[in-house]
C-alpha cells in the first residue's frame, strides 16, 4: 500500500491544473440542458478535445492521452476543483465509448470515437421505455430484418438531452420469440432520420433535459449493431457496472461540492447552528470516504479484477451522499433557497437549488437505488431471488 | 497510488482467521461472560505462537517490527471472533509504549514475556480510570500527571466494574504514583501517549470492522435459513434492503480504516484526522449493522441465547471507546472549518 501519488501522477495533476486554470471559461456557461447552453458546452468540449483533455484515458489514436485510471481520477478532481463546465458529452464518452472499446469493431471505433469526443456528434442514451424502466428487460421496441439492414420501431423515454443530440444508442428486440433479456440487440441510430420524432420533456428543474423518442420504421444498417445480434443484454451489462461504479460519478465532483459547501457555511455561519455544522463535517467526510473507496476499487481494477455487482454499493453511496450534501446547503441558505436562478437575491445564483434538484435524480437514474439494493442483496450477499 | 494490502498481509490475516475460527468459537466468548476465561488464555498462547502478539515488537525483542498497516487486518479478525482480552492494549499500544519509554529493567521484566504471550499489558490513558481486562492482565502502563508509569498489576488496586459486554472484564484501577514505577524521563511521554491514543482508536476501529462483518454474516445466514410464508425471509425485499444497507455501511467503513492505518504507519501529515474518520465510520457502521442484524433475527436476536448479543454489545462499547463519534467529529470539524 502506498497512498502517496507517484511523481508522474503529481506531474500529471500539475499539467491538468495549469491547462484548466488557463482555459476554463471565467463566466459559467448557461445550463447544458438548454438549447443555447448545449451548443456552448459543445464548443467547450471541442476546446477540450483539441488540447487532448476530452477523454484522457482513451488511446492516442482516438484523441486521448492513454492516461491511467488514477490519472483519470486526478483529471476529474482538477476539473471539478476549478468549476469547469458539466460534460454534455458524458453519455457518449463515459457510457457508449467503454462499450465500443469492449465490443466495437475497428471500423465503428474509427467512425464514432473522435467525432464524439470532439463534440461534433453528440450521443444520447435510449434505454428506458414507457413500460420498461427498472424492469428494462421487458422492453418492447423492435428491430426487424430488412434488405441490407434493420427497421426500428417503438418508443424510448427519459433520454438525456436527446432533443439536442445527433445520435442515440439502445436495446431493441430482434427475436420476438425470445423473452426478456434474450433476443435483444444493441443498436446505434440517428435522431434526425426519417421516422424519428423526438419530443422534449422538461425535467424537475424546468430544463428540457429529457426526451421521448418515437421510432417508426427507422432504417439502420448492420454496421450500427454493437456486438452480436441477440447479445445486446450482455453487451449492455458488461459496461453498466462501470457506469454505476466509476465513470459516471468520480470523486472529484463530490469533493468540489463539499469544498463549496464549506465555503457557503463560512459565509452564512452567523445563522448556522451546531446541527448544521455537524452536517457540513459529515458531507466533507463522506466525500473523502468516497474518494478512498474509489481509490481502493481502482487499485483492484489495475490488478486485473473487475468491479461487478459491488459497483451497486458505490452508486447508492454517491447518489444519497449528493442529496444529503445539497440538503445541508439549502438548510444553511434558509428561506432564500426559493430564490431561483435569475433572481437578484438568489444565493450563489440559485446554484444550490438547481444542484439539489439534479441530485434528487441520482437515486433514480442508472438503475434506481431499489434495484441496486436488490443486486447487492442477491449477487453480493447471496440472498434468494424469490 | 496503490490502495491494497500485500499478499503477505492477506496471508497473515488468513492465518489469524483460521486460528480464531478454531480456538475462539462463540462458546469461548460465552465462557468468558460466565467467568471462565481459560479458553481465551489458550487462544492468547496460540496467537503468540503465530506471532500476532509480538507483531509490533522490535526484532531484538523477539517481535516482527511490524506496523499498523500489518496489524489492521489481524485486528479485524479479532473483532470478527469477538476475542476477549487486551489485544488492542497489548499489541497496538502497550508493546510500542514499553519499547519506547520503558526503562531497561521494565523492558527486561515485561517485554519478552509480553511478546511470547506470557504477560498481558493494559493501558490507562490520563483520566482513564476504568480499564478493560485490568484484573486479568499482568502489567499496567499508565499516564498520570503527564508522566508515564509501568506497574505490575499485582500492585494495582483493581475493583470490578460491570460492562454491558461482560467479556470486557472492566476494572477500576488505582495505584500509588511512585517513583519506582516511573518510565524513562528522557522521552516525550506526552507525545508517546498521544500516539498511543491514535493507535488505540485505530485498532478499535479495525476491530469494529470485523464485528460488523460477523453480525452481517450471522444476519445473512439467518435470512437464508429462516422460513416464513413458505420461503426464506431473505427472499423478501424488506429484508434484502436492510442487509444491503448494512453491507454498504460496512464496506464504506473499510477505506477510512485502512487509510488511517497507512497514515499512522507512515507518520503522514494529518494522520490524526484520518484516525478520526476511521473511528467515526467504523463505529457508525457497527452500530448500524447491529440494529439491522437484530431486526432481521427478530425475537431470537433479542435473547442472550442467540450469539448475536455478544457482538452487538461489543460494538456498542467499542464504538464509544477511544473517542466516540462526537469527539472525533469535533476534531475533524476543527481541522476543516
Amino acid at each position: 500500500m502506498d497512498l502517496n501519488f507517484t511523481d508522474s501522477e503529481n506531474a500529471f495533476r500539475r499539467e491538468c491544473r495549469s491547462w484548466l486554470e488557463a482555459n476554463v471559461p471565467r463566466e459559467s456557461l448557461p445550463s447544458g440542458d438548454t438549447k443555447e447552453g448545449f451548443a456552448l458546452h459543445l464548443q467547450w468540449e471541442h476546446t477540450l478535445f483539441e488540447a487532448g483533455w476530452a477523454a484522457v484515458s482513451w488511446p492516442k489514436q482516438y484523441g486521448g492521452r492513454e492516461a491511467t485510471l488514477f490519472e483519470w481520477l486526478i483529471f476529474e478532481e482538477e476539473y471539478y476543483r476549478v468549476g469547469a463546465p458539466s460534460r454534455v458529452t458524458q453519455n457518449g464518452i463515459f457510457l457508449l465509448a467503454p462499450t465500443l472499446f469492449e465490443f466495437g469493431t475497428d471500423d465503428q471505433k474509427e467512425r464514432i470515437l473522435r467525432p464524439m469526443a470532439r463534440g461534433d456528434v453528440s450521443w444520447g442514451q435510449a434505454w428506458s421505455e414507457p413500460n420498461a424502466g427498472s424492469d428494462l428487460a421487458s422492453l418492447k421496441s423492435t428491430a426487424s430484418r430488412v434488405e441490407g439492414g434493420w427497421r426500428l420501431n417503438g418508443q424510448k423515454t427519459w433520454s438525456t438531452r436527446a432533443v439536442f443530440c445527433d445520435m442515440a444508442y439502445g436495446l431493441f428486440r430482434t427475436d420476438p420469440e425470445q423473452a426478456r433479456h434474450r433476443g435483444l440487440t444493441y443498436f446505434l441510430f440517428p435522431l434526425h432520420a426519417e421516422g424519428v420524432t423526438v419530443r422534449g420533456v422538461d425535467r424537475l428543474d424546468g430544463d428540457e433535459g429529457f426526451a421521448e423518442i418515437f421510432l417508426e420504421d427507422v432504417f439502420v444498417s448492420d454496421a450500427d449493431i454493437i456486438g452480436e445480434v441477440n447479445q445486446g443484454w450482455q453487451v449492455t451489462m458488461a459496461t453498466t457496472s462501470s457506469e454505476r461504479g466509476l465513470s459516471l460519478r468520480s470523486p472529484g465532483r463530490f469533493m468540489a461540492t463539499a469544498a463549496r459547501l464549506i465555503d457557503l457555511y463560512h459565509r452564512y455561519r452567523d445563522r448556522s447552528d451546531p446541527v448544521l455544522r455537524d452536517e457540513v463535517i459529515q458531507a466533507w467526510m463522506d466525500a473523502q470516504v468516497y474518494r478512498w473507496f474509489t481509490f481502493q476499487t481502482v487499485t483492484r481494477m489495475t490488478q486485473g479484477e473487475s468491479i461487478g455487482p459491488d459497483s451497486s454499493m458505490n452508486k447508492v453511496f454517491w447518489s444519497e451522499m449528493d442529496v444529503r450534501t445539497h440538503e445541508t446547503a439549502l438548510a444553511i441558505i434558509g428561506e432564500a433557497l426559493e430564490l431561483d436562478e435569475g433572481s437578484d437575491g438568489a444565493v450563489d445564483g440559485g446554484h444550490w437549488m438547481k444542484g439539489f434538484q439534479f441530485a434528487l435524480a441520482g437515486p433514480i437514474y442508472a438503475g434506481t437505488n431499489e434495484i441496486q439494493r436488490n443486486i447487492i442483496a442477491e449477487r453480493v450477499l447471496g440472498l434468494p431471488r424469490k | 497510488m496503490h490502495f491494497a494490502f500485500t499478499d503477505d498481509q492477506k496471508m497473515f490475516r488468513d492465518t489469524v482467521r483460521e486460528v480464531l475460527q478454531r480456538e475462539c468459537a462463540p462458546e469461548v466468548v460465552r465462557a468468558t461472560w460466565e467467568g471462565r476465561p481459560e479458553g481465551v488464555r489458550a487462544v492468547w498462547g496460540t496467537l503468540a505462537e503465530t506471532g500476532v502478539i509480538g507483531m509490533t515488537a522490535s526484532e531484538d525483542a523477539g517481535g516482527m517490527a511490524m506496523s499498523e498497516l500489518d496489524l489492521v487486518l489481524p485486528l479485524e479478525e479479532t473483532g470478527y471472533a469477538a476475542l476477549p482480552g487486551p489485544i488492542v492494549d497489548t499489541v497496538a499500544v502497550g508493546i510500542p509504549l514499553l519499547e519506547a519509554a520503558g526503562t531497561d529493567a521494565q523492558k527486561e521484566r515485561w517485554l519478552g514475556p509480553a511478546v511470547v504471550g506470557e504477560a498481558r499489558i493494559v493501558v490507562s490513558f490520563e483520566d482513564q480510570a476504568v480499564v478493560p481486562h485490568a484484573a486479568s492482565a499482568d502489567v499496567l502502563i499508565a499516564q498520570r500527571g503527564g508522566a508515564a508509569y509501568c506497574i505490575p498489576v499485582a500492585e494495582v488496586s483493581v475493583s470490578p466494574e460491570q460492562s454491558v459486554d461482560r467479556a470486557r472484564e472492566l476494572g477500576r484501577v488505582a495505584f500509588e504514583v511512585g517513583a519506582q514505577y516511573r518510565m524513562r524521563e528522557d522521552v516525550d511521554a506526552a507525545a508517546l501517549f498521544a500516539l498511543g491514543r491514535e493507535r488505540a482508536a485505530l485498532a478499535t476501529a479495525a476491530q469494529l470492522i470485523g464485528i460488523s462483518r460477523r453480525m452481517l454474516d450471522m444476519a445473512v445466514q439467518y435470512a437464508k435459513d429462516r422460513e416464513q410464508f413458505g420461503k426464506p425471509i431473505g427472499a423478501q425485499q424488506a429484508i434484502k434492503h436492510r442487509l444491503a444497507n448494512a453491507l454498504i455501511e460496512q464496506e464504506f467503513a473499510r477505506p477510512p480504516v485502512y487509510r488511517a492505518a497507512w497514515s499512522v504507519a507512515t507518520s503522514a501529515r494529518d494522520a490524526g484526522i484520518d484516525v478520526s474518520l476511521a473511528k467515526i465510520y467504523a463505529g457508525q457502521a457497527a452500530r448500524f449493522v447491529a440494529k439491522e442484524a437484530l431486526q432481521v433475527h427478530g425475537a431470537i436476536g433479542y435473547t442472550i441465547e442467540c450469539d448475536l448479543h455478544m457482538w452487538m454489545k461489543r460494538a456498542w462499547a467499542l464504538a464509544a471507546a477511544h473517542g466516540d463519534a462526537a469527539y472525533h467529529r469535533e476534531r475533524v470539524g476543527r481541522h476543516i472549518l
